[in-house]
């Protein structure tokens, strides 16, 4: 240890979170080309899927070009001292279909997720990837949803069943870098497991929040090539890498090999490359889940109403990810709204 | 006590059990001879014993003690117990009403299949989720040759969730996938179910996703919109609130569940589609029964 500075985990989310941002078509050219600039990099875990995890492949949340088994493998075959991860929901993902070619194609973590209040549906999955020999997470997601106390409350359960680390999900990046440090901070001083945060850059706060993390006793922390990710993106790890490096955390990072693997990113998913637009930016202000902006674009130019209206009203529904289905029905219901009223309805 | 009604017993005195319990004592051709449980302390016991219905604490023994006085027996214990309880039932010449996923019987939507599943033994009401996307499935299938692949998504209140459906999430995805095969007539087929704990607790929405090479939009509706009225004559709650249309290369209708809030509150939508079912189907039976007589 340098400085008496703790030993940070970076997770590598581009080639899961970042299939959001590319609607879930990312290609196994991609899937190997990046994996070997993570491994150069020294990244402990690189996570591969479709954007919502496992089994998540539907045209509720949109279809995967490649399937996950196929993706899964790919990434496997560059890996040898980045282990390989994989994002899992109960509800979408099952143990015998799902987490069971998983393990059969090599993932060494599972990091088991749930809407931030709903940690119980984890159990079964948590407990059986514990019993086949593997390694499991916690993770909740929307974590901005709730108060710290609730959140603590959650991850005890998931620490009772087995998980290994647990992570807080900023899936809306709704987090200012206060509400991370308080929540960050309960949970690294109560719990067992090392502790981490996942950024989104909705409001412009991803690497402030990862910091604000770090600093309030977070040992693991998420990052996406060039932020590569849903909604405005996650916090870019080449940035993460020189943050950590230049505040003298130890990790196992290579400094020129992260600041690649970004730039790969950038050239690998040009032209798909996050951005911060008004859909994204109130979908940080709502606090609704960041992989809805690409469904909500495309559903205010079907039915000709303002995609910011949209965000509104989902987040005044407090949907939850997963629920993209209901991205639909708002849809609908403002264009007949406006209709009826002849006009567009006022911007809250 | 009416010789004409139907005598039917409960098994189970959960959520299930009791809501089911109110609804009978509703029917015109139903009659609850029994509410047998484990804990005659329990709120619904309690429930049961303050409208005057008959209740043992001697759990399944009871119903074969008082076989005599029953014709049907809902079960709604849990899949592993139904699956005991199923051939005593048969050889006691029970008809069994199974709101577990032990799939032991016929799946039966009423609006799809009740007459075909009025002569067997043993009938299973699939899932919650199940009930309400099937029959938009089936219509979707009559109006559309060629439905290459059928998608059901329902979200849930969570405090709608008991700890059994949370414990068996994979079990309901399995169950509800293999419903919507066998009606869907769809070999690829996937559901998803989303826990929602907003307050005020969200009613129980599903969406019906499919992929079809040249849907017929017009037809579909008229299908859906058929449907939906059939439905509505045993789940009044049961609305269409985003017609089919068709978005990004997928087909897509939805439906939201009020319950009759007759135990459970009225968002729980989810509860009370399965036990509406289940009493469709009995009511049926019942009518059937007095028929042939």
């Amino acid at each position: 240890m340098s400085d008496g500075k703790p030993t940070i985990t970076v997770c590598d989310s581009t080639l899961r979170d970042g299939s959001h941002a590319y609607s879930h078509q990312i290609t196994l050219e991609q899937v190997r080309a990046y994996a070997t600039a993570a491994e150069a990099a020294g990244f402990n875990f690189l996570e591969v899927g479709h954007g919502n995890g496992l089994g998540a492949s539907s045209l509720q949340v949109g279809e995967s070009l490649v399937p996950e088994g196929e993706m899964l493998r790919a990434a496997k075959a560059c890996l040898k001292r980045t282990k390989l991860s994989v994002h899992v929901i109960p509800g979408f993902a099952t143990i015998n279909r799902e987490i069971a070619q998983a393990i059969d194609a090599g993932v060494e973590l599972f990091r088991v997720g749930c809407h931030c209040t709903e940690a119980d549906i984890t159990q079964r999955h948590i407990s059986h990837v514990r019993s086949a020999g593997h390694e499991a997470w916690g993770v909740l997601m929307m974590s901005h949803m709730v108060s710290g106390e609730i959140l603590l409350e959650e991850t005890k359960k998931m620490q009772s069943y087995g998980a290994q680390g647990i992570v807080l999900m900023d899936s809306a990046g709704a987090y200012f870098p206060a509400d991370v440090t308080a929540k960050v901070g309960l949970l690294a001083s109560k719990l067992e497991v090392p502790v981490g945060f996942h950024a989104h850059n909705n409001l412009g706060l991803a690497v402030a929040n990862s910091i604000a993390a770090l600093e309030a006793g977070a040992r693991i922390v998420d990052g996406t090539g060039r932020g590569f990710g849903a909604g405005a993106g996650n916090a870019p790890i080449e940035l993460i890498a020189a943050v950590l490096i230049k505040q003298g955390y130890t990790t196992a990072l290579d400094l020129y090999k992260a600041l690649d693997a970004g730039d790969l990113a950038a050239k690998l998913f040009a032209g798909s490359l996050p951005e911060s637009n008004g859909v994204t930016i109130v979908s940080g202000m709502t606090g609704v889940f960041s992989g809805f902006a690409k469904p909500v674009q495309r559903a205010a130019k079907q039915f000709g109403v303002d995609g910011r209206d949209i965000f509104f009203e989902l987040g005044r529904r407090k949907v939850v990810g997963g629920q993209e289905d209901l991205i639909l029905e708002v849809a609908d219901l403002l264009a007949r709204r406006a209709k009826e009223t002849g006009k567009v309805p006022p911007t809250p | 006590m009416s010789a004409k009604k139907l005598g039917v017993a409960i098994l189970g005195t959960g959520n299930i059990g009791t809501d089911l319990m109110m609804k009978v004592l509703r029917s015109p051709v139903l009659e609850c001879r029994l509410f047998a449980g484990r804990n005659l302390a329990s709120p619904g016991m309690t429930k049961a014993s303050l409208l005057g219905v008959p209740v043992s604490a001697k759990g399944f023994q009871s119903i074969i003690d008082r076989k005599d006085e029953i014709a049907l027996v809902f079960d709604a214990t849990s899949a592993m117990d139904h699956q005991k309880h199923a051939p005593v039932l048969k050889e006691l010449g029970l008809v069994a009403v199974d709101l577990t996923p032990a799939k032991v019987g016929r799946m039966c939507v009423p609006a799809v299949n009740l007459a075909e599943c009025l002569s067997e033994p043993n009938v299973n009401m699939i899932t919650c989720g199940g009930q309400a996307s099937i029959p938009i499935a089936y219509a979707i299938r009559s109006a559309n040759p060629g439905v290459e692949y059928l998608e059901a998504v329902s979200s849930i209140a969570s405090r709608s969730a008991g700890p059994a459906t949370r414990i068996n999430l994979d079990e309901y995805l399995q169950t509800t996938e293999q419903g919507l095969q066998l009606f869907g007539g769809c070999p690829r087929t996937k559901a998803i179910l989303n826990l929602n704990p907003a307050q005020p607790c969200v009613h129980m929405q599903t969406t019906v996703m499919a992929r079809i090479a040249q849907p017929d939009l017009a037809r579909t509706r008229a299908a859906v919109a058929e449907m939906v009225a059939r439905i509505r004559t045993y789940i009044p709650g049961y609305q269409l609130i985003l017609e089919p249309i068709v978005e990004n290369g997928r087909l897509v209708a939805m439906v939201r569940v009020e319950g009759l809030g007759d135990y459970l509150p009225r968002y729980a939508g989810n509860l009370d589609i399965i036990n509406c079912a289940a009493i469709a189907f009995a009511e049926a039976y019942a009518r059937q029964r007095t028929a042939q007589n």
